[in-house]
């Protein structure tokens, strides 16, 4: 068996998962990267995307938006704002984030107004990703 | 001296009044079940949250780019009052602790010749602060439609307290809530949330190793934002359970007073009654006598 690692996933209301795991996929701000044992320590903050979890019992996906993963040597943590099983997330709350993050890119200007598109398209990408 | 008749409608008018205290009581139990569990489950969220804001925050607080929501914007002339309280009444010194602390706060800063501005959450403390400091309000976020505290509300109040911030309208922002020990002691609290200030932990020196993507302002510049909220809400969280535990006990002493008052009031009624039958056979008696 391979080595794993402990990994948390937790949002501000609760715990999602605490377990031990092969690798963790993460939808890094500057782009995916992937956490296996032994990552030299990293902080990265997180986009709307997908978190992949490799662990004993198959791998797991959860969809995150917002927040940070933190990366040491023997665990991984992921603090996401809002995050949830990619099965439990519904075309209702896609929409209502999109709207948001619409919201947000209409009324930005300049340097933020840069930042709310690219947030934007991440929710698209995300959104065709989980299919909903 | 009531009459008989009297003091049996007061009797009763106690006994229901102990019903509802006691429901209210076992109500409030459940409740703050609830809202233990969910500041048990919101911890550790907020715990490493804090932890690597203060890691983060000690390596650059120091230089000069540090974003304004931590270094602050210089000067503490203007305050705001975060004053959270809860929507309900009936649950013993708890909103009135709450406001007793940010009165004392803001009467210390308005002698300084301060700035205050004030801005409620929950209809209590509105209504206790309007009194004195109506003029101070600069605004009141109501919670009333709210069954259940989540962390859309903490963003919507830390997005209304950073949108004044953006618009240079404080330069110092608290929040005054009631940290919740147990069912008998809740402590109100005084926790300054811009600039942000993060409990130093022993371990937070560690987190130096890290590598940070992207750069560890962009990295703070996101998520000094979020901090607010998770303070907010953690806050929140807190009162809710400081809510219940104090409602809880208020509603257990009125209910044992509502049962001395009735044992009072029995002893009261049988002594009348035990008068009048005496009284009664006196009367029987002497006119027996008489005859």
């Amino acid at each position: 068996m391979a080595d794993t690692m402990q990994f948390d996933l937790v949002s501000p209301e609760r715990r999602l998962a605490s377990l031990r795991v092969v690798s963790v996929q993460i939808p890094g701000a500057d782009g995916d990267l992937t956490a296996m044992p032994d990552h030299a320590p990293l902080i990265t903050t997180l986009r709307p995307g997908i978190l992949k979890v490799e662990g004993p019992e198959g791998v797991q996906s959860y969809a995150v938006t917002g927040g940070f993963a933190e990366i040491s040597g023997q665990a991984t943590s992921v603090l996401a704002e809002k995050a949830m099983p990619v099965a439990e997330l519904t075309a209702a709350q896609m929409d209502a984030m999109m709207a948001e993050a619409k919201a947000a890119a209409d009324g930005a200007t300049g340097a933020g107004k840069d930042a709310a598109d690219k947030l934007l398209a991440d929710f698209a990408a995300l959104r065709a990703a989980a299919g909903v | 001296m009531p009459s008989l008749k009297d003091l049996k409608n007061r009797i009763a008018s106690v006994k229901s009044t102990r019903k509802i205290t006691k429901a209210m009581q076992m109500v409030a139990a459940a409740k703050l079940r609830r809202a233990q569990d969910a500041a048990e489950q919101a911890r550790p969220y907020a715990e490493r949250f804090n932890a690597v804001m203060a890691g983060l925050a000690q390596s650059v607080g120091g230089s000069d780019s540090a974003p304004r929501l931590l270094s602050g914007t210089g000067s503490d002339k203007v305050q705001l009052l975060v004053v959270m309280t809860s929507e309900r009444g009936l649950c013993g010194g708890f909103n009135s602790n709450i406001v007793k602390l940010a009165r004392t706060r803001a009467e210390k800063l308005l002698g300084e010749g301060k700035t205050v501005k004030i801005l409620t959450v929950g209809k209590k403390g509105r209504d206790q602060l309007k009194r004195d400091y109506a003029k101070l309000f600069v605004g009141h976020i109501d919670l009333g439609e709210v069954k259940r505290v989540g962390y859309v509300d903490a963003q919507g109040i830390a997005k209304d307290v950073l949108s004044r911030f953006d618009a240079g309208e404080f330069d110092v922002a608290t929040i005054f809530y009631s940290k919740f020990h147990n069912v008998v002691s809740q402590e109100p609290t005084a926790r300054q949330i811009v600039p942000a200030a993060f409990e130093m932990t022993g371990e937070a020196g560690a987190s130096s190793l890290y590598d940070y993507e992207p750069d560890e302002e962009a990295i703070l510049a996101d998520l000094l934002p979020r901090g607010v909220a998770t303070q907010v809400f953690t806050a929140l969280l807190e009162n809710g359970a400081s809510e219940q535990g104090a409602r809880m006990s208020a509603m257990d002493n009125a209910t044992r007073n509502a049962g001395d008052m009735i044992d009072r009031l029995t002893i009261v009624y049988n002594r009348s009654r035990q008068a009048a039958i005496t009284k009664e056979l006196i009367e029987i008696i002497s006119g027996a006598e008489a005859l």
